[in-house]
């Protein structure tokens, strides 16, 4: 249960990891926080020649929150961004999902870009992404490019990304503000202990005019797909909560193993669907509407 | 300039454990739970699983308990650990910190293996919280593994421990029998 013998690199910009990891290509793989890296390096499923430790790498630790919603950078803890306020209350499903994340001591080391580079379909935080349509900004000495949730996951641990990429930021949408709508979200997960895999999470987002009639219901899923999964829900809920609780159950595609059979997780699936769908649509109804001029 | 190290070649590497600077060799793919037990000779760590499950291996790094089985050892180069061997209290009668005493009165342990990982979490945790409920004690040690206690004295020990850190020196007890372990 040693991690295997690699070249250690420690940079100190993200111009001197890029380099290196220009140099070493396909034989490296970038270390951040190590919460999923080095049990896979314990167990020998992977070997990479080389780890570029980006850990002592300036000013990537940093959380922006704007207009348009919340950036992090590659070194941002999920710790530091749970208790950023500001980012919570920029996008409630951050803090909501991140909470569900691991265990606090897991939480301290890990990195939320981390997470999202490691493209894992059991990931709460990927699934957010997907969910909020948000994105990842990668730079390579061929230069920078932002790359949409919907084109990063491309299967289980499994993304677009380069091998000589490095994921310098991901981007979180902030909560819509349209005059006369008001938005509300939830999230929540199965898992035989809390801060376990999860056997199925879903998160919610709905938005509702100024009379309460729902607009929007979108949720998205974790554990229950290959890649993060982004169901659009409004028009079945409409219709009636048995009708989008179908839809989800349907929707989803899991597989059996240890923990879970795959009808359990579709069976999962709907149960959650309904649960944070109702949630989030009453915590939309809640919210005072924001006035028009 | 990038620092690198080819595997296998060993370089030193400086933590500053439980307030004294030290310095030891390492290769890259040295954990930290491996250093402190290894190379400092700081065997109050214990390494259970090796792949961040079971919690044994808990150190405080810079006040934040994370586990040393999933840090390496360069990476923890030039920052504050704190292992089981840094939480007691040498200016005491028992010598022994809060949660130390916490886990004696209450029973808290039996074979002792996962001791020093739950120790270090509480620690952080009551400094965090230093008034938990019930529930916030059970979901500060759920990341934690125990095979002997089943966890209810543990989590009598969390409470107590909280006791103590604030000045309450009332004996905690195993859960059900002491006065502090009744809850009606």
């Amino acid at each position: 249960m040693k991690p295997p013998p690699f070249t250690w690199h420690g940079p100190r910009s993200v111009d001197e990891a890029i380099a290196v990891l220009g140099e070493v290509g396909s034989e490296g793989k970038v270390l951040a926080g190590g919460q999923s890296l080095l049990p896979v390096l314990a167990m020998r499923l992977a070997a990479p020649a080389h780890l570029v430790d980006i850990n002592a790498v300036e000013g990537l630790d940093t959380i922006t929150v704007d207009a348009s919603g919340v950036t992090i950078g590659a070194l941002v803890r999920h710790t530091g961004l749970l208790r950023h306020p500001a980012a919570g209350n920029a996008q409630p499903l951050i803090p909501q999902a991140l909470s569900c994340v691991a265990h606090a001591t897991i939480r301290n080391r890990g990195t939320t870009v981390g997470s999202l580079a490691h493209a894992d379909p059991s990931g709460e935080m990927t699934s957010v992404l997907a969910l909020l349509g948000g994105s990842i900004t990668a730079q390579s000495t061929r230069g920078a490019r932002t790359i949409a949730a919907a084109d990063f996951f491309v299967g289980p641990l499994e993304s677009t990304l380069a091998p000589d990429e490095l994921v310098v930021s991901a981007h979180f949408p902030g909560t819509v503000r349209e005059p006369g709508t008001t938005s509300g979200t939830a999230f929540a997960e199965i898992a035989r202990r809390h801060g376990d895999y999860a056997l199925c999470g879903v998160a919610a987002i709905a938005r509702v005019d100024a009379g309460g009639a729902l607009l929007s219901l979108r949720c998205g899923y974790l554990s229950v797909s290959e890649v993060p999964l982004v169901l659009e829900l409004t028009d079945a809920w409409n219709d009636s909560e048995r009708a989008a609780v179908e839809l989800a159950r349907v929707g989803v595609d899991p597989s059996s193993d240890i923990h879970a059979t795959a009808e359990y997780r579709r069976s999962l699936a709907g149960v959650l669907t309904a649960r944070v769908a109702r949630t989030a649509i009453a915590k939309a109804r809640s919210v005072p509407e924001l006035r028009a001029g | 300039m990038t620092e690198s190290r080819p595997a296998g070649r060993r370089l030193p590497v400086t933590v500053t454990v439980n307030g004294v600077a030290r310095t030891a060799d390492a290769e890259p793919r040295r954990t930290l739970s491996d250093f402190v037990r290894h190379d400092l000779g700081l065997t109050g760590t214990h390494v259970g699983c090796e792949h961040g499950v079971c919690g044994a291996c808990t150190v405080l790094i810079d006040g934040d308990p994370v586990r040393s089985c999933l840090v390496l050892a360069v990476s923890a180069q030039g920052h504050d650990v704190t292992t089981v061997e840094g939480l007691g209290q040498p200016d005491t009668v028992t010598e022994l910190g809060p949660v130390q005493r916490a886990f004696r009165d209450c029973h808290a342990l039996q074979c002792g293996f996962c001791t020093p990982g739950f120790l270090t979490t509480i620690t952080a945790g009551i400094a965090e919280n230093p008034t938990p409920t019930r529930d916030e004690a059970v979901d500060m040690i759920a990341g934690n593994l125990c095979r002997c206690t089943g966890y209810q004295n543990i989590v009598e020990a969390v409470l107590t421990a909280a006791r103590y850190a604030a000045g309450d020196d009332t004996p905690g007890g195993p859960a059900g029998h002491g006065a502090a372990g009744v809850e009606h």
